[in-house]
């Protein structure tokens, strides 16, 4: 008895459960909006104040770009300024950046993971883990799978020579993975890409990257030659360990994007 | 006032995309609704940037034919930053997500207030 009296939930919740939604709801609405537009309006005086679009005295291009692209392929001998940028000049933020989407996939794992009898819930998920085979979805997916995987490696290879490198072809990967995995479903996938395999090449491509990378920066800074040839500029073997890194980002990508796939679908890990 | 704004159309339509995504991250109570609002504004974001990086009549910084003087590509950093940023906006996302999975199998509904009612019931009892 005593229990229905009392009124249920906190302050604010307990205001709108008396009061009614619909006022709360509206007064919040009203709010939100006047704060959005006022931001909005801030934001378009900034606007109105930057210099204007696509000018060459653009403070923005000021001394460090114009040394990355004047010295750039001398530096790092990628004909790509924006790849030698990101795996040579900042080459520690790339790796925090794989770091970064590696504690993701972990997170993701940890929180999707289900261990203990199974709930009404996930055996809903079990019976959609592998629907009724779709006959278009299959043969199209066994004619664009090879090509589009073929694609992320050309995309990967290139990355320090044409537009492209480690992340975009790594989810171009990802995306072919997917494909067939959603055309076939996991079951099938599992037998060539079983999930020890995505977990052992993520950590597999991590530590590669640091290894690799540490060596060159602590060579690079105590003055010792670290034998790493440049090649030349604009050959597919060339720009050092530009394209070895590409390689172990797009490789650690695919599998974490295939592996946020395979967890938000099937909620499962062995 | 009003003529920059419409030279920098590029930065005036990241304002306004950024406005979108920030007024859905309010504005709406269903859970994956307000991702969606999230990653708009992101996308704002990164439009603005590259926006901020390009110059007009130069190529991509790509270098093409042995030209390297800096005048002829445009800015790479904010292009090499914006890959930053994406990623993470990824993670973030995911991450996101994977809790809203967990807070659905706990409370099998999606609405926020719904979801504070709920959880101010099983804080009382």
């Amino acid at each position: 008895m005593k229990m229905q009296n009392k009124p249920v939930g906190r302050g604010w919740v307990n205001w709108k459960t008396k009061h009614g939604k619909p006022a709360f709801r509206r007064l919040y609405a009203a709010l939100s909006v006047v704060t959005c537009l006022s931001f909005a309006c801030v934001l378009l005086f900034m606007v109105s104040a930057l210099p204007p679009f696509g000018d060459p005295g653009n403070p923005a291009f000021n001394e460090v770009p114009r040394k990355y692209i004047e010295e750039g392929v001398q530096d790092t001998g990628a004909l790509n300024i924006v790849a030698g940028m990101i795996l040579d000049y900042r080459a520690f933020d790339t790796f925090a950046e794989a770091c970064v989407l590696f504690t993701a996939a972990a997170a993701v794992l940890i929180l999707l993971r289900s261990d203990g009898p199974l709930s009404a819930f996930d055996s809903l998920i079990q019976e959609m883990e592998d629907p009724r085979p779709n006959v278009i979805l299959m043969q199209t997916a066994s004619l664009l799978v090879p090509i589009i995987l073929l694609f992320g490696c050309y995309v990967i290879l290139n990355g320090h020579l044409s537009p492209g490198g480690g992340f975009s072809g790594g989810a171009i990967l990802g995306a072919a993975l997917i494909l067939y995995a959603s055309a076939y479903g996991t079951k099938r996938a599992r037998r060539f890409i079983h999930y020890n395999v995505l977990r052992r090449t993520i950590a597999l491509c991590l530590y590669f990257y640091a290894l690799a990378k540490g060596y060159a920066f602590y060579a690079g800074a105590n003055g010792i030659d670290a034998g790493i040839p440049k090649g030349t500029p604009g050959a597919l073997f060339s720009a050092g360990l530009i394209p070895l890194l590409n390689i172990a980002v797009g490789l650690a990508v695919a599998c974490v994007v295939y592996l946020f796939y395979i967890l938000f679908s099937t909620g499962e890990f062995r | 006032m009003g003529v920059r704004l419409l030279t920098n159309y590029y930065e005036t339509a990241s304002v306004i995309l950024f406005s979108i995504g920030f007024a859905t991250l309010f504005l709406h109570r269903n859970l994956i609704k307000k991702i969606i609002g999230l990653n708009i504004a992101e996308t704002a974001v990164y439009l603005y940037f590259v926006a901020k990086g390009y110059i007009t009549g130069r190529a991509a910084p790509i270098i093409a034919g042995g030209i390297q003087e800096a005048d002829a590509y445009v800015n790479p950093v904010p292009t090499g930053l914006i890959l930053t940023g994406i990623v993470i906006s990824v993670s973030v996302t995911a991450f996101a997500l994977a809790l809203i999975v967990k807070i659905y199998k706990q409370y099998e509904t999606l609405d926020l207030d719904e979801i504070m009612i709920l959880a101010g019931k099983e804080e009382e009892g």
